[in-house]
């Protein structure tokens, strides 16, 4: 019995830090689940300027540049307001999204020259966002619920995760992996893989800052490796709980867009 | 016509090298006083793919240039933008802002601001839209211009300006839009200038031989037109009931002595509903007209009173590929007294036209590229209206589009088959600065 003890305390003693390793490295649910609110639901509600500078594969580059207001609604659903600014033939439309968890968003487009609030309907989230290497799914999130994920690696600062689609007819890629900062659980790098298992697109976090106790991407970078085209996303302005109103976020202040994106 | 040509290229050269060398200092100029100008060089022609007896060969050849200025204060938002232009078609050349004729057109000259929180306003000249159609329009009674759009103008032409004053007000249990026009803004309605239609009068079709002449209401507070819209959100579904009493916004009625156009008095009311439905997106809406000059219907000089349906869906196909369907019925009430009214030989209406409508949009070239496609078929009239188009932004300044307007019908009387000699193609050219 005597003898026994050590065994049994380095037992007890192997179990503990059997737990604690357990319990300090989470499960992936929870870093998916964290990620996503990182990524995107930072804040009650936000603001950023956004310059889009899109270069094709021969070098040519176009620049995209607008203003974006989001308010986290209830549950997951948010609502976004997008201000365009450059090129001068969308200056000035305006687009609100209802992003509805689980559901199709709600999406409306003013056009300014026909006074015209004009209905969009639900479209394949995985098309380019307004003709850049960023997908429209890319700026308002993708479903954590429409993947599995299996953590594949942990390293020192990262958790490597593999996600893969379950619906795959739903999309055009056969999985993914998402490199995710453990430290404040933002994603920095996600590489997909096409249905024959090649990496295609990139999407990339290079700059990363603070802002109001918010750790925030402020550039980003997406490559369609196939095409060879590239898009760099630079924020600016970004500023959290500003207190926006949800009223903001209809068809009245499409006609009038708010002072929080002209000024 | 040689020096016309050349006139024209002038300008057009002459205009974007001001730009070219004025943007850069007169930007931090007007920046400075918080004023955003932009706008753009449109150069557009063209013309008839065949002989119209009684309409030029060319059917567009204008330089446009429109400036859009703006300032926004936490106050008030004041917005200017206007056209100047040369338009080489029209034998009427002088400027009238009304009927958008002449060197300028000014599309919008307003102040917006909130008098107090839950009400905006809206006052000047202004482009007014709301309903739920595509390129059908039952309770948007405001002015449109159907020569633009016939003639290969771009799309955003088609709705005219009014002068007038627009009210919102917001209370939570849904909005309020009122649209007040002290003096009646008419239609650019087909007048024979541009554009040959069918004279019931002749017997024929008409054009620069016989332009319309109308005699258009235009005395200050008297004959003005007043639109309203209630509407909400209900769960993503948008519900609106509307109003509207002014006048036919084209001339449809004639003055039997002395031959003239008249624009006869409208009432209208309807609702819509537009929303999520399976995949795609549903839009309904229905208005009764009500001519009030001709109550049975049986005044041959004025239009009967109508019912108008719509019914729309749209979906997308495929990843940056779109399509619509649409449906739309005006059906005229007291239709007997309107035949027996009808002279001796006169072609009439039928009671029911029924119109249908497919919009394909197909984007390419990372959304660079648009093929759009559009057609009115209308099975009763047994005449259809094609809209192809293409346009392509090679630069973030610089697109190229092309385009036709195809008229086609079994008989010339028909809304539609009317048009069948100003079937055209049109192309054209535009810098945005």
């Amino acid at each position: 019995m005597k003898n026994k003890m050590p065994m049994l305390l380095a037992n007890i003693f192997v179990l503990f830090i059997a737990v604690g390793a357990f319990a300090q490295e989470p499960g992936v649910d929870e870093i998916i689940r964290k990620a996503n609110d990182a990524a995107y639901y930072a804040g009650r509600d936000g603001r950023a300027d956004v310059k889009m500078l899109i270069t094709d594969e021969g070098g040519d580059t176009r620049v995209r540049e607008f203003s974006l207001l989001r308010l986290n609604v209830e549950g997951k659903d948010q609502k976004f307001y997008v201000y365009f600014k450059a090129p001068a033939d969308v200056r000035k439309m305006a687009y609100l999204v209802w992003k509805n968890a689980g559901k199709d968003d709600d999406r409306w487009l003013w056009l300014p020259a026909l006074n015209l609030v004009k209905r969009i309907a639900p479209g394949d989230k995985r098309t380019s966002f307004v003709g850049s290497d960023f997908l429209y799914e890319d700026v308002s999130g993708r479903g954590i619920h429409e993947d599995d994920h299996a953590l594949v690696e942990v390293k020192d600062s990262e958790y490597v995760i593999k996600s893969t689609p379950k619906d795959p007819k739903s999309v055009e890629f056969s999985y993914y992996r998402i490199w995710i900062d453990k430290a404040n659980f933002l994603p920095v790098k996600a590489e997909y893989y096409d249905k024959n298992g090649k990496l295609y697109r990139r999407v990339e976090a290079k700059k990363i800052e603070t802002i109001q106790g918010y750790p925030t991407v402020v550039e980003a970078v997406a490559s369609d490796l196939k095409a060879g085209s590239h898009t760099k996303d630079l924020f600016s302005n970004i500023k959290y709980d500003i207190g926006l109103k949800e009223r903001i976020f209809t068809e009245r202040f499409l006609r009038r867009p708010p002072r929080e994106v002209t000024r | 016509m040689q020096s016309k040509t050349l006139v024209l290229i002038i300008l057009c050269l002459s205009i974007f090298l001001l730009i070219e060398s004025v943007q850069g200092q007169d930007e931090r100029v007007l920046e400075r006083l918080g004023i955003n100008v932009h706008g753009f060089v449109d150069l557009r022609g063209g013309m008839r793919t065949q002989d119209d007896p009684y309409e030029r060969d060319t059917s567009l050849a204008e330089v446009r240039m429109q400036v859009d200025m703006s300032k926004i204060s936490d106050v008030a938002t004041v917005q200017i933008r206007a056209d100047f232009l040369y338009d080489d078609v029209p034998e009427d050349t002088d400027i009238d802002l009304e009927e958008g004729t002449g060197e300028m057109d000014l599309r919008e000259a307003n102040i917006l601001f909130s008098p107090w929180m839950m009400m905006d306003m809206k006052v000047g000249r202004q482009i007014l839209t709301w309903g739920t159609g595509d390129l059908l329009f039952i309770n948007d009674l405001f002015p449109k211009d159907w020569q633009s759009f016939f003639a290969g103008r771009d799309e955003t032409y088609l709705k005219a300006p009014s002068d007038a004053v627009f009210v919102s007000f917001f209370p939570d249990v849904a909005n309020i839009d009122v649209a007040y026009t002290p003096r009646f803004d008419s239609d650019r309605y087909i007048s024979g200038e541009r554009i040959s239609f069918w004279d019931p009068m002749l017997g024929r079709r008409s054009g620069r031989d016989n332009v319309v002449d109308a005699e258009k209401p235009d005395e200050w507070l008297s004959d003005d037109e007043i639109a309203l819209r209630i509407y909400r959100n209900v769960a993503g579904y948008e519900v609106a009931v509307y109003g509207y009493n002014g006048f036919w916004k084209s001339p449809k009625g004639m003055d039997p002595q002395t031959g003239h156009g008249t624009f006869p008095k409208l009432w209208a009311y309807g609702a819509s509903l537009r929303g999520p439905f399976g995949d795609g997106l549903v839009n309904l809406e229905a208005g009764h007209y009500i001519s009030d000059e001709d109550e049975r219907g049986d005044d041959p000089f004025v239009p009967n009173s109508e019912l108008r349906l719509l019914a729309g869906y749209e979906r997308e196909m495929a990843k940056n590929f779109t399509a619509k369907c649409q449906y739309y019925l005006e059906y005229m009430e007291d239709y007997g007294h309107y035949k027996a009214g009808l002279e001796a030989g006169q072609k009439g209406r039928d009671r029911d036209r029924h119109v249908f409508t497919l919009r394909l949009t197909k984007l390419a070239l990372n959304q660079n590229m648009t093929l759009s496609f559009f057609v009115y078929y209308s099975p009763s009239d047994e005449d259809a209206y094609l809209r192809p188009m293409i346009s392509h932004k090679v630069t973030d300044s610089w697109l190229i589009m092309a385009g036709a307007n195809i008229f086609t019908g079994n008989e010339a009387h028909t809304f539609f088959g009317q048009f069948e000699k100003n079937t055209n193609v049109y192309a054209a050219l535009r810098y945005s600065f």
